[in-house]
Parts: structure tokens; C-alpha cells; sequence
């Protein structure tokens, strides 16, 4: 295949003289981008990012942006970057009849992770590129399937000598395991075409080989056997190469962890830090002759495995497209990667861009750094049931942070605390007792806070704790500085005797002022407390010190706007004259918070910028394009902790701080920068704090006569057993007291209610529970809304799918309602104002509210922007945010009021919540009041029916089943859901199947289809498989009323392979109910278009625009 | 970690820190590297002699230090560029205290502490090399506690070569030779020498002014060392090379020069140099081939570069550095020689331009077959017996 550049041969450039042009694609005017759908585990936030640089790129160059992505809470799906937006999957379907409508002249193919990436071979498998004639830009297909498919990547690297991890491709369970005799346990199997290491492990023994290979190989077609280097150095790097050979790398980064955990999963530094010369320029020459002999024309990450004594080293992975690495190696560095790639794509050439950090000097160099950047992977793995918490092969973390410090322990600590704001920072647990040997050997989610409890409190010399874990011996060094450290301040007896020195060495270790308060605390007769260690801090001068980030090590003179603040320094990089407002950003990617925030804290930056405001951004998340170079004029890469923000609030001497764009983060600690004479804008913290605080919450509903489920705060077992039988069971328990594995959770029995007490925690005075009345069968409403000075100024109202008890997170969104009544309406309204008004709301807020028959109760109101501010505002066309920044600024700017709920819409949109269960081994598929999800997806229709089949597809790997293929039917048979589903798809074509006789027996009386008992090998993984296939199961309904009891109930069995053997799951009566409306509407349509030789576009393939009628931004 | 340092810069800052290296206090010019790897290197390298290095790089010490005594199948320094130190002192903004690596013999502090070389830590380096972006390179001093402070000295002004340079020539002979070549060291780097003699080459390394016309014709090449200081002072290197280049029975000698040798070449056929306002030192300048148009990531450490107007018609700009523009490079139009300011053989830094020394031997190759062939260049008086030479550097 020939090259869509013109030449791929250097030339001596005339790029200094003013006439010069550069060589581009000719023939490209409109580019259409594949975006990565909803985020989840492995593949989030980062490609908001990578895809909207690559947008900036794309319009710097005049092309037309055509966008597909579902994603709705991200930036990039806003008419600010992209022209043209479609909400739908991004799969080869829909993307062909993008293409048929759009007839774009080119693709953008690695700007979407995986997914895009998938997608693009896809099509070009399928003839769709060069049917319409389609230029792929940058890295060619050819590359990206060498890349994808071992074997041929194997081939590849032995051509050029490259060592690589030997692997065996298999397709057959007996083959992987006589691969793994062949190479010798302990192996790692991988699967080619992973996300994140999805359906990767490692096996010990022929036992574990079996399991895990019968698995993997339910997930891709192929898997990877390969001997397992654990123990070995994992270090990648970030290649990018031009056209025409130009090669460099942006980043090398070394993983904390040894080999053996995905790097996902990882604690990364960058630099390399345990390097020397020869092996940092053996791995750096090796990435260049790597991605020189596979054409790559753009950015590449390198995985190398690192003999610990000695130059023996292996590839393990090259992914030539933008991932999390890259995001991450571009925001440490301050090299913008995904621009970069986007524009060698369009056939410029590295020496002809210039570094658009320093602006002098050109972006064919590589960055130098002179600080150190952590990085450190959140996991939420306690808010699952059942699931594995060892991490390994296969990645599980839901987001990761990056802090810089200009050492090891201040970047690390600052890291510790970003991650979870409870940690001080390095430190320990006493949660592993006796088994801390094994956690320190067999990695998991807690492993850092072992490494902190060996250290810190039992004693383990250095050695021994790189023995048990094999992390390198100078990070447990670096350790240890801090241990020694807390040592010296649990030895100060009080705030007077810290000495100036010790405070200042302490500061340079990375430990906040709550961490030296505490462990001066510790040794002192009286306690101390944050704001004392700082007020000393400051009467001693010891304040940070704001350094920039500028690509060259200060090398050339840089006026970039990206700071990190650090103790370890004696200059200011910065003046400090703009007084510019401060937002909060939302901090680390969590379950419950993240890209939703993000597109709020941007939105809200780019509104002052346009009310002629500087704008200062607050944050710490790598993933985000909040804290990409160009949106703010400074960024911080800062922990949001009182601490940090009040220290730049004060040096920035700023006007005021945003403290309600960036979800529940920044709210923790309003009120305390209110309190310290930070001017917050908004609603009053203290009025906020009284929405936050369940007494003060609920006095005040009643003083304006707003209903709210009953409910009580309760202090024994014996004190909730008489308020449940005095309110009726269910009741909903939520210890304000949460521990891990103790989450709130619905309850429908006093022994159910016993057991979950004790288990929890001790109930006791200082733990109390909340207990509330639990609604059965009642709706539930999300109520978004902007008010000015106790004013409603705008509103939303979205009807959840799912009845009240499923978290609203997780929950199917509609907007317009479509089963409300206009009294319904107006009450939710009038709620809304009573709301407003009694907490004096200025700026944004959002409500929960349940409605059973025609009796509404307020069951949450947080004050503050919320997760579906970016679904309502784009649905409408109307940006919430922006009204909210207005109303904060106040006077002329307030705009007036509108009823958005009386407009009439021709269209409907729903939001899907996006799940990871796939890639959390174990975890129940179950969804309950403990949010699940990981991100959602929302398309647009021309009633709900359309809008959700458009959305459920636009979930993660959702296939549509098509007759006749087969679906299993289980749960609860008490209950009529399961019937008025089957009755709904009868006589559509489908097989039924149920796993035993009563099931057969109660779905019989609503369908005349045949139902036919399987046997259900439980416990036979590879049977299992093997009947799925067998009856060619292409959907599961399970629809059970509670959770299992243990991994053996039949439910969860049946819940759990289907995501196993990645089919669509539907766990919920109320979503499963509306499928299978759609199904019904909608199949015969699919299987015509599918069928035809011709693309017909089916009718909800329509942009955002033609939707809503005019441009939204 | 309790003796107290101070750094300061002529006319400049001053800095607090930590004295972790040897027990006294230097004075020397202040320059920096950008470098992230290689402080071995770097320290090892001659062309830093007299100079008090900054790293940008804040962590420094992290993997210890290699083996002075190793050797490598040709007898060269394993992981040295030199058996010395070369910088007076040495400037980090944090010392690892503690090392991890499996090549390390000892700790950074105590090769500091061994070689006389001073080391401060605890200084904001950034700080430091804004100042000396602005400024250009300043002279320096490092004081220890317990120390009288030393006057500023300029060793710019002091001939530094002549400190470096082997006493005496010697021989480093190839595994499979297949060419013979004549090294003028005004400081040579171990690796340079590598270079050459892992392609086949036995190496005779001359000191820097070594009549080298006199010996030139018994051998396949010429090669132009790196070296510290003012290429002003090389001047008998200068006019040696000069003569070189006249002798019209030379005219095929394949030459090749790196960093000083590339200034002092130019020098000889009449170019001129000029000090760099704080020079380039660091593995990450891009410097475009003007020959091909490709672009390369160098290793760079000079605070001099030739003014590349003052070339003579019949030399070419062989490599443009990218950030500032200088020049990275020349070439004869027609004969077989040509130079880089930067570092080709790198240690420490990028081996993207180690194909240079491929094209030297390509030129030596096809100089070979032009000897074979013209029976008096063959037979050129042997003037000098290899094998009589010691085997490595004589101090």
C-alpha cells in the first residue's frame, strides 16, 4: 500500500524562510475522529484529552472535525472543538454510516484508545475505508494490526534483533497449556487485542493455566502464552516519529513496582530514576529502531521488561496509538503529545512544528526534566462484592493521579494524598496484622500502605522489604528518609520546641501541615492541630516556592503557565499580579466523580476567561483537559487539600476561589477556606455545609414544608431494630462512619439489619448510622438547577429508569421527562425553589428526589454542580455551567430566568451508565445504592425508545442479540418482571433458555415461544463457555430483587459469566423492561439495514445539531 | 549530611547547602547540563576540566558509581570516560545518600571524596541556571565549612588541554584490525576510542600537539578529539593541521573531528570560533543533517562553537542545531573530511549520531582501495613503531 504522504523521505527544509510550506496530506478537509466511548477501567478519562488535542491540532490546520463519541460528559463532544458531533457507539457500524452521511476525507484513528484503534482495522477488514476512499491518518492500518497481533509483532522485533517476552499464540485451551509447559510456569498469558491487559494473568500451575486460559479465551479469539520475567524493571517509553524518520522520545518513566503488575495498575515515576546511562540510551535506542522499522507516524509507548543485575532486557508491549502512559508522559513533561501526534499526522514534520512550550525552540527535541513526577493508580475495589483485590496482569484502577515534587518523598507523599485525601501521606496500616509478609509479596490495592506499615512501624530493614516485594532498593531509601523524619517530629514535645530547621527539612519531605500536627501530637501532652503547624509555618517564612514546568529544564527562557508548587527551592519561577480566580478541579477519576467534573471545571474556566477573568486551575488529574497547557491562564498540578489551595490562594492573591464546579473534592473543604478568610464564590459555604449535614439538612426541608423520606441517626443495634419496625422494612442503612466493604445498603429484615451492624462497624456513640425509610417501587427525578441569590434561574428534570434504590450514577437518564404530568412538573419546580431559596443558592445545585404515585420527597441535595450537569446542559443547549460562573460573577452578567421544562423538544436523550465488571474478577454485576459504574454514554432519539437503543449500544462491547440467537432468563420468580419481558420479545426469533424447570414453568405463562432447560455447570468455567456457545447465548437477563448471599447463589453465577464470556447483561427489571421495548421496535430495522448490501443509515444516526437545531457549545 | 556548603557566582547569587564530596573549597567557570542519566559520564568526561557542573536533573547519586578499574575487551575503561574526575566541583539540588544499582562499587559521595572534587547538595538548581541563562556562564565557587574560600579563577583562560592530554603517545589495538588510525587527543573521551576500535581500527592516540603531518602518512585516518577550554589555545594543533591539510600527498586522508576537534579543525582552515553565552551542554539537541534533512538527538557539551559565515568555499555546514541555530558541523565539499560539535559517540546520551562513525570507515575503506592503488602513499616513511607505544594514557 502507498503512503498517503506525498514523501517519507527527509529533505533539507527551507522552514525558516517565510515562504516555506510545509508538505501536507493533500486532498483532507474533513477528518472524522473516533472518540473512546464511555470511560471505564483502562480506558478513561485520558482519551478526552488525547482526542480533543487532537481536535485543537485538526482546526489549527482549517480541517472540518467530524466527532464520534457517546461520551457526553467530555470536553472534546462540544461544539468549542469539533464541528460535527454524533452521540452514538463507536463501533464499525455506526461508524460506516457516519461515513455515509459525512463522506469525510480522512480518520483519525488513535486519538480513541483501544476502541478507536479496533474500530479503524475493522473497517479497513471490512472494505469501509476504501469504499469511500478514506484516508487513514498518521500510523497506517498495516502497523496498527502489527502491532496487535503478536505473532506478526513478534516477527517484526526479530527482524530488527529486538528481544521480546517469548510468546506462543493459542487459540485452543490445550494449546495454551502445552505452550505453558513449553515455556515453563509461572507464565503470563495476555490476549491480543486488550484493553488494558483485559483477560491477562499470570498461572503457577497447570491448575491455574486452565482457568485462567478458558477465560481469556472466551474474551479473544487468540491468547499469548509467555514465561513470566516478575521481578524485572518495567520502564517505558514515549516514541514519536514524523513521516520522514524523525524520531524522539518525550519520556522514559520507571515503574515502582516491579514487573508483574500492568502499568496501569502501577506507581510510576518519570523520570527513570534507578537508570544509568547505558541502560537508559540501550531501552531509548532500542524504542527508536522499534517504531522506525514498524512506520509508525505519530506517538508509540514502549514496555520494556529490565533485567534488575544485568543489561538483559525484553519488549513487552508497544501500542502505537496515544494512551494512558502517553497522557501521562505529556503531562509530565509538558510535551503535548497528543498535538504533536495529530499534527505529524497531517504530514508536518517534527523539526518544522515549533515546541509550543517555549515557543523559541522546535518540538524535534526531548524534554528535560528538572523535577520528579509521581504517578499513583485509584482503585475502588471496596465497592465491590466479592471481587479480587490482587492486582496483577489485568488492570483495575479507576483513575490515577501525578504529583511533581523536586524529590522523591515530596512528589510521593504529595501523590499518597491525592489519591485518598485520608492518607497523610507515606504511611501505614494496622489492617494486615500478621499477614504483612503476604501483603507485602502478592501486590494489592493496599500494597503501598504495607510497604508503609513494614517500614514505618514493624521494624523491616530495607532489605527485607525488597526481598518480599522486589521494589528497587533506592525507592525503600527514599522511604525511609520519611520514616526517619516522622521519627524526629513524634520526638518534638510540643508546637514551641519545633525548631525552624526541622520544619523546613520536614516541608522538603513532602509532609503537610496535618502530618506534622499529628505526629508532633504524638509525643506532646497536648494536641495540635493543622492550622497551628501552619500558623508556625508561616511566622517561621517557610512557605512554598512556584516552579513551572517548561520542557527544558529552565534551559531556554519558557512563559508557560504550567506551575507545581515545592519546598525544596529558594525562587519564585512567577510573579504573582494577576489576583486570577481559582477553580477546583475534581481531583482523581473515582467512582462517583469524574469526567463530568472535568467538563465543568473547563466550562467554568473558559466563562471567566470570557468575562475578561484570569483563571487559575487547581488540580492533579493527568487524565483531564483541565489541566492541559492552553485552557487556564495558570495551572497548578496541586493536591487540593486545604493546605495546598489556601497556600496558593494566598501567594496568587487571588479574587476568588470556585469551590463548586469540581464535585464532592473541593466541597470537603469549602468551608474551611471560607472560614480562613478565602472568598469563595457562590452559595455561603456555611449554607452549603447545612445541605451536607443530615440534621441541619432535614430541620430545614421541614421549616419550608418539603417532604423527605423518614429517617434517623442512630447510636445502637437496639436503637435501628425499633426505628426499622416502627418505619416498615426495607429501610436503607448508611453508616456515616464508611469502612471499606461497609457501604450503605438496603435492608429488608431486623436480621439482614443485625447482621449488617455488626458487620459494618461497631455502632457506637461516635459511629452512628443514618437509617431512612426505604421507598419500594417509587420513581425517581434528578432535579438540575442554577439559582442566583435564592432565584432559579435554570432547571432540569431527568427521569431515572430504574426505580429509587438503584444510586443515581448508575442510573438510565431521560431527558425531557416523558412521564411526568405538568402538576408533577411544577411541584418539582416549586421543590426547586423552596430549595433555592432557603439556602440562599447562588451558582449550581442538584436534587434527588423520589416520587411515589403523586407524593414527591427530597431524598439528596448537594449543592454544587453535579454528574449530570454536562448531560442536561448539552441535551438542552443550554450550559448550565456557564450560567452558574455568571451568577457567581453577579449583577448585569445574571441572565434571566427560563423555564426550560415548559419548552417543548423533538427529541429525547438517555444516559447510560458505563460498567467495568468485566475487568474486576469476581465482582457482582448487581447495581444497588453503592454506585457501580465507571462512566456513562448518552445518545439522542426521536422518542426514549430510540434514544436508549441507540445509548445501550453505545455501551462498552453491547452487541445487539439477533434472532434467532439464544437468551438465558433467570432471577426472581416472585416478581413479574421476568414475564412482561419475555412477553414483550416473543415471537421476535429468539431461543429461550432458563437454567431450571420452575423458571420454564413461570415464564411459560407469558410467552407461546418454546423455553428450553439447560444444564448449568456452576462451577465448570470451561463448560460453562462451552455451553454459551453450544446454544449461542447472545444475551442474559438476570433479574434478581437482592444480591447473592455467596458466590454459589445460582444468580450470581449466571450474572457474573455473562460478563465473563462478555455478553450483555441486564440485571435490572426496569432498564431489562425498556430493552426489550426497544428490541421490539427496533430489531426487524436492524437485521434490514444489517442484511442489505447497500448502507442504509438508520434513522438515529443524526449529529447533535440536527438534533437540538442549532449549534450548541 | 552536616557540613555546611556554600556556592556562589561571581557577581551573583549565593547558595545554602550540604558539603557531600571532598573536604575542601574550588573555585572554577560555572556551567550546567540538562542531562537526566550519566553523571559518571559527565564527571569522567576531560572536556569539563576546571569547571564546577550543575545538574538540572534534581536527584543525583541514585545509582552509585561503577568500577574505575573495569576494563572492556580492549582494554578500555568499562564505565569511565577517563580514570578521573574533571569538574573542581559539582552542584545537585538533592544527593541520594543512598544508591541502588547492581554496577555500583561505591557511592557518589566517596568517589567525590577520593578524586578532590567538591559537591554541594541542597542548592535550587533551577534557580541557578536561570541565573546563568541570563548572565552566561559565570565563574563559580563551592566553600566548604572549615574551608577558606577560594579566589574565582577562569579556567578559560588557562590551557586545559595541555592538562589532559596523554604525555606520550600509545597504542589500543583492534580484536580483527582492519585499518590503522591516528587519534590527536585533546582530551579524548574512552568511548571515542571504543568507537573505533570495535569497527576494526587500531588506534594510535597522539598528544595534542603531536607533529601529526609527520606520522600521518602511515596511517588510514585522522581522528579529532574532544577536549575542555578555549580552542585558542590548541594553536600547535591548529598549525599541525594545517600543514595536514596542505600536503598534497594527504589529500584522500579521511579526517574526522568531535567538539574541540571540530573547532580546531575549522580553525585550521581559517574559520573562527566565539564563546557561547553558557554553551550547550545536554543530550537532547536536535541537529538537522543539511546533507539528508533528517534530524538527530545529540549529545552536547561546549561553550564554544565556529562561526559558520567564516567557513572557506570549499567547507559546507554539515549540522545546524535546531534550538539556537549554531553550527553542529562541517564537510568538506570534496575530500573525505568533516566534524560535529556534538558527541556522536555519546556516553552519556543518545546514539542516534553513531553512524557517523560508520561513514568514517567508509571513507577510510575507500581511501584504503586509493592507497592500494598509488603505491607511493603506501610506502610512506614509517616514522613511529605502534607496538613500541604503551597500551593506555600516560599522565
Amino acid at each position: 500500500m502507498t503512503s498517503i504522504y506525498r514523501s517519507t523521505e527527509p529533505t533539507v527544509s527551507t522552514f525558516n524562510s517565510p515562504h516555506y510550506e510545509p508538505q501536507l496530506v493533500e486532498g483532507v478537509s474533513s477528518v472524522l475522529i473516533v472518540g473512546s466511548g464511555g470511560l471505564s477501567i483502562g480506558q478513561a478519562g485520558e482519551f478526552d484529552y488525547s482526542g480533543s488535542q487532537a481536535i485543537k491540532a485538526l482546526k489549527e490546520a482549517n480541517k472540518k472535525t467530524i466527532l464520534i463519541n457517546p461520551n457526553i460528559a467530555t470536553n472534546q463532544t462540544s461544539h468549542s472543538l469539533a464541528d460535527t458531533i454524533y452521540y452514538l457507539p463507536v463501533t464499525p457500524e455506526y461508524i460506516t454510516y457516519v461515513i455515509e452521511r459525512e463522506r469525510p476525507d480522512a480518520i483519525l484513528l488513535t486519538f480513541g484508545g483501544q476502541t478507536g484503534l479496533n474500530c479503524g482495522v475493522a473497517l479497513d477488514k471490512m472494505g469501509v475505508l476504501e469504499k469511500y476512499n478514506i484516508k487513514v491518518l498518521g500510523t497506517p492500518i498495516k502497523t496498527l494490526e502489527m502491532t496487535e497481533d503478536r505473532d506478526l509483532f513478534a516477527q517484526a522485533l526479530q527482524e530488527i534483533n529486538i528481544p521480546i517476552a517469548s510468546s506462543i499464540a493459542c487459540e485452543t485451551l490445550e494449546e495454551a497449556l502445552s505452550a505453558a509447559d513449553e515455556v515453563g510456569y509461572p507464565v503470563i498469558v495476555r490476549s491480543a487485542y486488550a484493553l488494558g491487559g483485559l483477560g491477562s494473568g499470570f498461572a503457577n500451575n497447570a491448575g491455574e493455566m486452565r482457568e485462567l486460559a478458558s477465560q481469556s479465551l472466551s474474551l479473544a479469539p487468540q491468547i499469548l502464552v509467555e514465561k513470566s520475567l516478575k521481578g524485572w524493571k518495567e520502564i517505558e517509553y514515549e516514541v514519536v516519529r514524523d513521516r520522514v524518520g524523525n524520531c524522539i522520545t518525550v519520556c522514559n518513566m520507571e515503574n515502582f513496582d516491579p514487573l508483574g503488575i500492568h502499568t496501569g495498575d502501577s506507581i510510576v515515576f518519570a523520570p527513570s530514576q534507578t537508570l544509568s546511562d547505558q541502560e537508559f540510551h540501550m531501552l531509548r535506542s532500542a524504542a527508536i529502531k522499534i517504531i522506525r522499522h514498524l512506520g509508525v507516524i505519530g506517538e508509540c509507548n514502549v514496555q520494556y521488561a529490565l533485567q534488575p543485575d544485568g543489561l538483559d532486557y525484553r519488549v513487552i508491549e508497544v501500542n502505537a496509538r496515544l494512551s494512558r502512559s502517553s497522557a501521562l508522559a505529556s503531562k509530565a513533561t509538558g510535551y503535548p503529545l497528543a498535538y504533536t501526534a495529530a499534527k505529524i499526522a497531517l504530514g508536518y514534520t517534527l523539526p518544522e512544528l515549533p515546541n509550543p512550550i517555549t515557543k523559541t525552540t522546535v518540538a524535534n527535541f526531548e524534554p528535560s526534566l528538572d523535577y520528579i513526577v509521581a504517578k499513583i493508580p485509584r482503585w475502588d475495589l471496596s465497592k465491590f462484592q466479592y471481587v479480587n483485590r490482587d492486582i496483577g496482569s489485568a488492570m483495575k484502577s479507576v483513575g490515577e493521579v501525578m504529583s511533581i515534587g523536586r524529590n522523591f518523598e515530596e512528589a510521593y507523599q504529595k501523590a499518597l494524598r491525592q489519591v485518598d485525601p485520608s492518607l497523610l501521606g507515606f504511611q501505614g496500616s494496622d489492617e494486615f496484622g500478621d499477614k504483612l509478609d503476604e501483603a507485602l509479596a502478592v501486590a494489592t490495592d493496599r500494597r503501598a500502605l504495607a510497604v508503609g506499615q513494614a517500614l514505618l512501624h514493624e521494624n523491616y530493614t530495607v532489605e527485607r522489604v525488597h526481598e518480599l516485594t522486589n521494589i528497587d532498593s533506592f525507592f525503600l531509601h527514599k522511604c525511609m528518609n520519611i520514616v526517619n523524619m516522622y521519627k524526629k517530629l513524634e520526638a518534638v514535645n510540643s508546637l514551641e520546641s519545633l525548631d525552624k530547621d526541622l520544619l523546613q527539612k520536614a516541608k522538603k519531605l513532602g509532609f503537610s501541615d496535618k502530618q506534622i500536627a499529628l505526629s508532633i501530637s504524638k509525643g506532646a501532652s497536648c494536641s495540635v492541630n493543622e492550622l497551628d503547624v501552619r500558623k508556625v509555618r508561616k511566622q517561621f517564612g517557610i512557605i512554598p516556592f512556584v516552579k513551572r514546568i517548561d520542557t527544558l529544564a529552565a534551559e531556554f527562557p519558557a512563559s508557560t503557565n504550567y506551575l507545581y508548587t515545592t519546598y525544596n527551592a529558594t525562587k519564585n519561577d512567577v510573579e504573582f499580579t494577576d489576583k486570577g480566580m481559582l477553580v477546583l478541579g475534581s481531583g482523581v477519576y473515582r467512582i462517583g466523580s469524574s469526567v463530568e467534573f472535568d467538563w465543568c471545571a473547563v466550562n467554568t474556566a473558559k466563562t471567566l476567561r470570557n468575562e475578561g477573568k484570569k483563571t487559575v486551575m487547581i488540580n492533579y488529574n493527568p487524565e483531564t483537559v483541565s489541566t492541559d497547557f492552553d485552557e487556564v491562564d495558570r495551572l497548578y498540578f496541586e493536591e487540593l487539600s486545604f493546605e495546598r489551595v489556601m497556600d496558593i490562594y494566598e501567594l496568587e492573591n487571588s479574587e476568588g476561589c470556585v469551590i463548586s464546579v469540581g464535585g464532592q473534592l473541593p466541597q470537603n473543604i469549602a468551608l474551611k477556606l471560607f472560614e480562613n478568610g478565602c472568598n469563595t464564590l457562590g452559595t455561603n459555604p456555611v449554607d452549603i455545609d447545612s445541605a451536607e449535614n443530615r440534621h441541619k439538612f432535614s430541620s430545614i426541608l421541614d421549616s419550608i414544608d418539603v417532604s423527605q423520606p423518614e429517617w434517623s441517626e442512630l447510636t445502637s443495634v437496639d436503637e435501628a431494630k425499633s426505628f426499622a419496625n416502627k418505619v416498615g422494612y426495607p429501610v436503607l442503612v448508611r453508616p456515616s462512619y464508611v469502612l471499606s466493604g461497609a457501604a450503605m445498603n438496603t435492608i429488608h429484615n431486623e436480621h439482614e439489619l443485625e447482621d449488617k451492624l455488626t458487620l459494618a462497624s461497631a455502632v457506637s456513640p461516635d459511629h452512628p448510622v443514618v437509617i431512612s425509610k426505604f421507598i419500594e417501587g417509587a420513581e425517581e427525578i434528578d432535579v438540575d438547577a442554577v439559582a442566583y441569590n435564592g432565584k432559579v434561574l435554570v432547571h432540569a428534570i431527568s427521569e431515572h429508569v430504574e426505580n429509587a434504590g438503584v444510586h443515581s450514577g448508575d442510573a438510565t437518564l431521560v431527558l425531557p421527562p416523558q412521564h411526568l404530568s405538568e402538576q408533577i412538573k411544577n411541584k418539582l419546580k416549586e421543590i426547586a425553589d423552596k430549595v433555592a431559596h432557603a439556602w440562599k443558592i447562588t451558582g449550581p445545585f442538584n436534587m434527588q428526589i423520589i416520587k411515589h404515585n403523586d407524593d414527591l420527597k427530597v431524598i439528596e441535595c448537594n449543592i454544587r454542580a453535579s454528574r449530570s450537569f454536562p448531560f442536561v446542559s448539552k441535551v438542552l443547549g443550554v450550559n448550565f455551567i456557564e450560567i452558574a460562573v455568571k451568577a457567581f460573577l453577579g449583577g448585569d452578567k445574571v441572565p434571566q430566568p427560563v423555564d426550560l421544562m415548559s419548552k417543548q423538544y423533538g427529541y429525547v436523550a438517555t444516559k447510560c451508565p458505563q460498567f467495568s465488571f468485566t475487568r474486576l474478577a469476581g465482582a457482582d454485576p448487581f447495581l444497588g445504592v453503592e454506585m457501580a459504574s465507571t462512566g456513562e454514554v448518552a445518545s439522542f432519539g426521536k422518542d426514549e425508545i430510540e434514544s436508549y437503543w441507540t445509548a445501550i449500544q453505545s455501551t462498552m462491547n453491547f452487541h445487539v442479540p439477533l434472532p434467532p440467537s439464544g437468551i438465558l432468563f433467570g432471577g426472581d420468580l416472585t416478581k413479574p418482571w421476568l414475564g412482561e419481558v419475555i412477553s414483550t420479545i416473543s415471537s421476535l426469533g429468539f431461543n429461550f433458555y432458563v437454567a431450571d424447570e420452575s423458571a420454564k414453568k413461570y415464564l411459560q405463562e407469558y410467552t407461546n415461544d418454546h423455553i428450553t432447560v439447560i444444564e448449568f455447570p456452576k462451577n465448570d468455567k470451561r463448560a460453562l463457555r462451552e455451553l454459551f456457545q453450544k446454544y449461542d447465548i447472545k444475551l442474559v437477563i438476570n433479574l434478581a430483587s437482592k444480591r447473592a448471599d455467596n458466590t454459589d447463589d445460582d444468580d450470581y453465577v449466571m450474572r457474573r459469566n455473562a460478563i465473563d464470556f462478555a455478553i450483555p447483561l441486564f440485571n435490572e427489571p426496569q432498564t431489562c423492561k425498556l430493552f426489550a421495548k426497544a428490541l421490539k421496535a427496533k430489531i426487524a430495522e436492524k437485521v434490514r439495514v444489517l442484511e442489505s448490501n447497500d448502507v442504509v443509515v438508520p434513522n438515529e444516526v443524526r449529529s447533535w445539531e440536527d438534533f437540538v437545531g442549532f449549534k450548541p457549545v | 549530611m552536616s557540613t555546611k556548603a556554600i556556592f556562589s557566582i561571581k557577581n551573583g547569587p549565593t547558595f545554602e547547602g550540604y558539603s557531600f564530596g571532598a573536604d575542601k573549597s574550588v573555585a572554577g567557570e560555572a556551567v550546567f547540563t540538562t542531562s537526566l542519566v550519566g553523571y559518571p559520564e559527565s564527571m569522567s568526561d576531560p572536556s569539563y576540566s576546571g569547571q564546577i557542573l550543575v545538574f538540572t536533573q534534581p536527584l543525583i547519586g541514585n545509582y552509585g558509581v561503577p568500577s574505575g578499574e573495569a576494563r572492556d575487551e580492549f582494554n578500555l575503561l568499562k564505565y569511565f570516560e577517563s580514570p578521573h574526575v574533571h569538574p573542581v566541583g559539582i552542584v545537585v539540588a538533592e544527593y541520594a545518600y543512598e544508591h541502588s544499582h547492581w554496577t555500583a562499587v561505591e557511592s557518589l559521595a566517596s568517589w567525590c571524596k577520593r578524586e578532590g572534587v567538591a559537591a554541594i547538595t541542597g542548592v535550587d538548581t533551577r534557580e541557578v541556571i536561570q541565573y546563568l541563562r541570563e548572565q552566561g556562564s559565570s565563574l563559580g565557587r563551592i566553600t566548604v565549612e572549615g574551608h577558606a574560600e577560594v579566589e574565582y579563577a577562569d579556567p578559560m583562560n588557562t590551557h586545559l588541554v595541555e592538562k589532559v592530554t596523554t604525555r606520550e603517545p600509545y597504542h589500543v589495538k583492534a580484536l580483527k584490525p582492519r585499518c590503522n588510525l591516528a587519534l590527536i587527543d585533546c582530551g579524548v573521551k574512552e568511548n571515542i576510542v571504543r568507537c573505533l576500535v570495535a569497527r576494526g581500527a587500531n588506534v594510535t592516540v597522539f598528544p595534542y600537539d603531536y607533529r601529526i603531518q609527520d606520522v600521518a602518512g602511515q596511517f588510514d585516518g585522522v581522528f579529532i578529539s574532544n577536549g575542555p577550554g578555549n580552542p585558542i589555545f590548541c594553536q600547535a594543533t591548529v598549525n599541525n593541521l594545517k600543514e595536514l591539510l596542505n600536503d598534497e600527498k594527504l589529500v584522500h586522508l579521511p579526517v574526522f573531528g568531535i567538539c574541540l576537534g571540530h573547532q580546531l579543525l575549522a580553525l585550521a582552515v581559517g574559520a573562527k570560533t566565539h564563546k557561547l553565552k553558557y554553551g550547550n551542554r545536554a543530550h537532547n539537541i536536535p541537529a538537522m543533517d543539511l546533507t539528508t534533512g533528517q534530524c538527530h538527538i545529540t549529545s552536547q557539551n561546549h561553550g564554544y562553537a565556529i562561526d559558520e559565515e567564516t567557513l572557506p568555499s570549499d567547507w559546507k555546514p554539515y549540522f545546524v542545531n535546531l534550538n539556537d541555530k549554531s553550527n553542529e558541523g562541517m564537510i568538506h565539499v570534496s575530500r573525505p573530511i568533516f566534524s560535529t560539535q556534538f558527541h556522536p559517540e555519546a556516553k552519556g546520551g543518545p546514539t542516534d549520531t553513531e553512524i557517523l562513525f560508520d561513514k568514517y570507515f567508509e571513507n577510510i575503506e575507500a581511501f584504503k582501495i586509493k592507497k592500494q592503488a598509488n603505491i607511493k602513499l603506501a610506502n610512506a616513511p614509517i616514522s613511529i613503531k605502534v607496538d613500541q607505544l604503551a597500551t593506555e594514557r600516560v599522565f
